[in-house]
């Protein structure tokens, strides 16, 4: 296990040395020379589904995220793991436009994430931590309430068709306040499944969930990818997402790092180090 | 524009539904209400002339402190669960989100109005049958900037751990003028002098209500995401 987070702080070190001079440094004092967005010209690609160029995130005086660069190709589900407070849901939310970076910058499908965050959300599906229901509402009406708030009216035949499929379908009309944890990540599912994204971010999808439940998930992140979109998945499990996982990268110092699935699954595990495998994330 | 007018109408829906449902907030604020009419009723005494010329300042002390109440538990429906974060990640016009809740507060406002009048009108012996009309009207724009204020003020205050004292520190200092107003213009209407003093009162309740509604409802998309 230890020689595992020698090899991520090595590499992480590696990806520093490659970064332009003021970002190479750790800690505050580096970032706070780093360029900035606005002092690099970027390029929006929107062939891309994901492009962040060395997103940086504060809070208070802790650097989260110290000059993250990720490119996500349309088609790909990408796993992202790291220890727990490596900023995993902080990157999420940041492509979300939940938050604003502190430095760097990045576009969603060519749409900059914070000058044009109103045109990235049209694109984004978004299951985190909690769902995000109202507990004196039903399932059906929780479910009716955000495709209306998506500006949608669609008919009851389609929600209660995303209700069965995520098995909540008995429990159309109790209130969700009795749910379990796991019934209303499924509810948080049945939301994605109304309004497919084009980008879906999962954070720690796989908790909470049985079998049936990790299966709909995997199903939906590789739905999404299959139709050209992209799927971004935090999780400490990657084992659960083997099968739809194109890579993994894992978060060190609040930089990324590419692992395979094998070297992951094997950390996890605390098996020794199989040969690293180099690439770009 | 259609997709707007979904937007607004679930939120108006889902608010006034949550509430129907639990009666949580519609409880505290009736009891508080009935509180403080009770309680400054007592005070004042039996003498019917200090209760006239003090109902209308107790009237709408009354809706400010139930108001506030309301606004501060509308947003704290948003923030648990994560329901906050939902609604700003759903495309489209956040303000959509403003209007939405302004509806639903003007709504809830305007029923604990709709109690609360009997109630002084029995304990303040106002004769309330024979100035029904132009009461309604002050109460109405009264209310909708109010509401305007308090809406968009609760939305600034429910990203801090502070909320509920900070809340009545930004809002209370900007509603002086709207308060003024309302007291004024009711008091006049309860002496029985409709159309002259209140009118001009009202008139200011106009002003007050466009000018606030126009630079929340601009305002309130870098608001909520501050």
């Amino acid at each position: 296990m230890l020689a595992y987070v020698e090899d991520d702080l090595e590499r992480a070190r590696r990806s520093r040395a490659t970064l332009p001079a003021g970002m190479a440094g750790s800690g505050t004092a580096a970032l706070a020379h780093s360029p900035s967005s606005r002092q690099r010209p970027r390029m929006n690609n929107a062939s891309l589904a994901i492009d962040l160029d060395g997103v940086a995130r504060r809070f208070a005086r802790r650097w989260v995220l110290r000059g993250v660069t990720l490119r996500v190709e349309r088609g790909e589900v990408v796993g992202l793991t790291g220890n727990n407070g490596s900023g995993k849901t902080t990157l999420l939310r940041i492509v979300s436009t939940l938050l604003r970076p502190t430095r760097g910058g990045g576009s969603v499908f060519g749409h900059d994430l914070v000058k044009e965050a109103a045109a990235v959300r049209p694109y984004i599906g978004y299951l985190g931590h909690a769902a995000g229901l109202y507990d004196d509402l039903t399932a059906f009406e929780n479910l009716r309430f955000s495709v209306r708030m998506a500006g949608l009216d669609l008919g009851a035949g389609v929600l209660d068709e995303a209700l069965e499929r995520v098995r909540l379908d008995e429990f159309r009309d109790e209130r969700t306040r009795g749910f379990s944890a796991g019934m209303r990540r499924r509810l948080g599912v049945a939301r994605l499944l109304v309004r497919p994204p084009r980008l879906l971010l999962l954070d720690e999808p796989y908790a909470s969930f049985d079998v049936d439940g990790i299966t709909l998930v995997n199903e939906l992140a590789s739905s999404v990818a299959e139709q050209g979109g992209a799927t971004l998945i935090a999780t400490h499990d990657v084992a659960r997402g083997r099968g739809v996982l194109s890579r993994t990268l894992r978060i060190v110092e609040g930089r990324l790092v590419q692992r395979t699935l094998d070297e992951e699954e094997a950390y996890l595990a605390g098996r020794p180090p199989a040969p690293p495998v180099e690439a770009e994330a | 524009m259609a997709s707007e007018l979904i937007r607004i109408r679930a939120m108006v829906w889902k608010d006034l539904t949550a509430e129907r449902r639990t009666k949580a907030n519609f409880n505290a604020v009736a009891f508080l209400a009935g509180a403080i009419l009770l309680l400054f009723g007592f005070a004042l005494g039996p003498d019917v002339e200090a209760l006239h010329a003090a109902a209308g300042g107790m009237i709408w002390l009354t809706v400010l402190f139930s108001g506030v109440l309301s606004f501060n538990r509308s947003y704290e429906k948003e923030l648990e669960g994560g329901a906050l974060e939902a609604l700003l990640l759903y495309p489209g016009d956040r303000r959509s989100i403003y209007l939405g809740k302004l509806i639903a507060n003007f709504a809830f406002v305007l029923l604990v109005e709709a109690i609360l009048l009997p109630a002084a009108a029995v304990l303040y012996d106002l004769p309330l049958h024979t100035v029904v009309l132009p009461l309604a009207g002050v109460l109405l724009l009264g209310t909708f900037g109010f509401v305007t204020l308090g809406t968009f003020y609760a939305a600034m205050a429910s990203r801090l751990r502070a909320r509920e004292v900070l809340l009545p520190l930004l809002l209370f200092p900007m509603l002086i003028p709207l308060l003024v107003a309302c007291v004024e213009a009711t008091q006049a209407i309860l002496d029985g002098n409709a159309m002259g003093f209140a009118g001009s009162w009202m008139k200011l309740l106009v002003v007050f209500d466009v000018v606030f509604f126009v630079a929340a409802y601009f305002a309130f998309d870098y608001v909520i995401e501050a």
